[in-house]
């Protein structure tokens, strides 16, 4: 696997990468040295505490923070050309719809901005809608659906416009672990489905372990990487995998790096 | 029937008092023409006489609700004497004023969230602005457009505007402002242009912001117009006016009373408007 990523061109690529944000209480160095590697169709989830850099590095992926130090690419672009080009969906952490559009009017808004015409806007929200498992739902207005469906909607409106990259943060953060469990085992089919690269950030080591490819463990003050996990589960996974031994042991690793970030903070 | 029950109780007891005053405040005349004739007058045949005076100092509700409705129904809506007629230019006055108001204090709210100079220096002129009595700016104004050939509607509407643009720039800069960082990240990423988040984002989000200021700037553009009208030949203002000059208060009341009956109206339309936009725009519940 590592061969196969290695072979292929990146797709985001980040070498010797730092950002230093100037505060009043003076400067708070968010990403320090930060050396990652994404290939092609890797899921890569993002772990630690607050303050790690985690969202701080996936905002930079999507050219809404700009590093002070170091070289980052996507899709071989700076990433703000890679932004200007619509590489990427990006799903907040918040579902964030407009109140005063259908769900189907929620899911056009990128469209509508990047100038698709009318009939292939109907055409990609009925595919996206089936995608999330939210077909016949178009009409709806957001506060008629629950908050787990709420931000489906707001998945399909990140995968509309069909970018290769997909960064996530925290899409599920604010929901309940039965629903989570749900929408994981969703993007993961998804996932399968299109192929896409996925950037998540997360709080949950077994989400982590349950969805990656690729695991990267990150620290506070300054934010950096401890530890990056090659997961060898197979791509095709059943929730129950979550009780085999691999499943275990690879969340033990994740809980010893966060640990470890943690030891040397003092 | 249980919501018409607390507000007919709280009208009633309104009435009440306000009869309880009329007695109060009309019964010196009564006692003096009785003084004069060299008579007695006991309370209860003083009662009665303080209900129907030509000239009271306050008149009983019954005298300005007949009033009121000889005005408007019993004459003819062309006659100076027509609350109508009078009612009718004064509210073609807040319209205009109230559409002048409203389109320039959008205006100003665009350009205070979009043009940091306005920023830092709109706001301020604008609450000096109101600072200032509209009763003493209004003869000024009169005088400065009479001079540049303006209509006394277009002047009236100058002076209705004068009130209404401020509450709409206060609610709009902060509608145009209510959508969060990262409703803004996300346009970003999908590299909207300015124009784009303008018109998809940053308008729509404002709407409930602009019908709570436009309730406030409609109100505010009739006192505007009644205001301006202290020295104009005709309007409700002029009809005030005259009335306190010849001492009619039956008159006075019926105009005040009109007064409020449209502005209540103005404010209905105007909910019925944001009902009607809000629930097309799925925002209502």
């Amino acid at each position: 696997m590592k061969d196969m990523t290695a072979t292929a061109a990146p797709v985001i690529e980040a070498k010797g990468l730092n950002l230093v944000f100037q505060t009043n209480d003076g400067p708070v160095q968010a990403l320090k040295d930060v050396n990652l590697t994404i290939g092609k169709g890797e899921f890569v989830s993002f772990i630690g505490p607050s303050g790690c850099g985690k969202t701080t590095f996936l905002r930079c992926v999507a050219a809404l923070e700009h590093p002070t130090g170091g070289t980052l690419t996507v899709n071989g672009m700076t990433p703000d050309e890679a932004r200007r080009k619509r590489a990427y969906g990006y799903v907040f952490q918040a579902a964030g719809l407009y109140p005063w559009r259908t769900i189907a009017g929620n899911i056009k808004l990128p469209l509508e901005i990047m100038g698709f015409d009318r009939a292939e806007q109907d055409r990609r929200v009925e595919q996206v809608l089936e995608l999330v498992e939210l077909k016949g739902f178009g009409k709806k207005f957001p506060w008629q659906l629950s908050g787990g469906m709420q931000q489906r909607a707001s998945i399909a409106r990140a995968l509309a416009f069909d970018a290769d990259i997909l960064l996530m943060d925290e899409p599920f953060g604010a929901l309940d672990e039965i629903v989570r469990d749900r929408l994981n085992e969703e993007l993961l089919k998804l996932w399968a489905r299109t192929g896409k690269t996925i950037g998540f950030v997360t709080h949950s080591i077994p989400e982590a372990v349950y969805l990656s490819t690729k695991i990267v463990v990150m620290s506070p003050r300054p934010g950096r990487i401890t530890d990056i996990i090659d997961s060898p589960l197979p791509r095709e996974r059943p929730l129950d995998i979550r009780d085999s031994r691999e499943f275990i042991e690879i969340a033990h690793r994740v809980r010893e790096g966060l640990r470890a970030g943690h030891g040397d903070e003092v | 029937m249980n919501r018409v029950l607390p507000i007919l109780t709280v009208l009633a007891a309104l009435v009440a008092i306000w009869y309880a005053a009329t007695v109060m405040m009309n019964r010196a005349w009564v006692y003096d023409q009785a003084a004069r004739a060299d008579t007695e007058v006991s309370f209860a045949e003083m009662v009665p006489l303080t209900m129907d005076q030509e000239r009271p100092v306050l008149p009983a509700p019954h005298q300005v609700v007949s009033e009121l409705v000889k005005s408007t129904l019993g004459t003819a809506p062309t006659s100076k004497r027509s609350l109508v007629y009078h009612g009718w230019i004064t509210l073609s006055a807040t319209a205009l004023g109230f559409v002048i108001g409203t389109v320039l204090g959008c205006l100003l709210a665009v350009g205070i969230v979009y043009n940091r100079a306005m920023d830092m220096s709109v706001l301020p002129w604008a609450i000096a602005s109101q600072m200032i009595p509209i009763i003493a700016l209004a003869p000024m104004l009169t005088a400065i457009l009479n001079t540049v050939g303006a209509s006394p509607l277009v002047t009236k509407a100058v002076i209705s505007a004068y009130l209404s643009f401020f509450p709409v720039v206060v609610g709009m800069v902060k509608g145009l402002r209510s959508p969060d960082a990262m409703q803004l990240d996300q346009l970003h990423t999908y590299a909207a242009t300015g124009r784009q988040a303008f018109f998809k984002l940053r308008l729509p989000a404002s709407m409930p912001y602009f019908f709570a200021s436009a309730k406030v700037g409609i109100a505010a553009s009739l006192v505007g117009a009644i205001v301006a009208e202290l020295n104009q030949p005709a309007g409700l203002g002029a009809r005030l006016l005259q009335g306190s000059y010849y001492g009619q208060t039956v008159q006075i009341w019926a105009t005040l009373f009109l007064c409020a009956i449209l502005a209540a109206l103005a404010v209905m339309v105007i909910a019925a408007v944001e009902r009607g936009t809000l629930t097309r725009m799925g925002m209502a519940r």
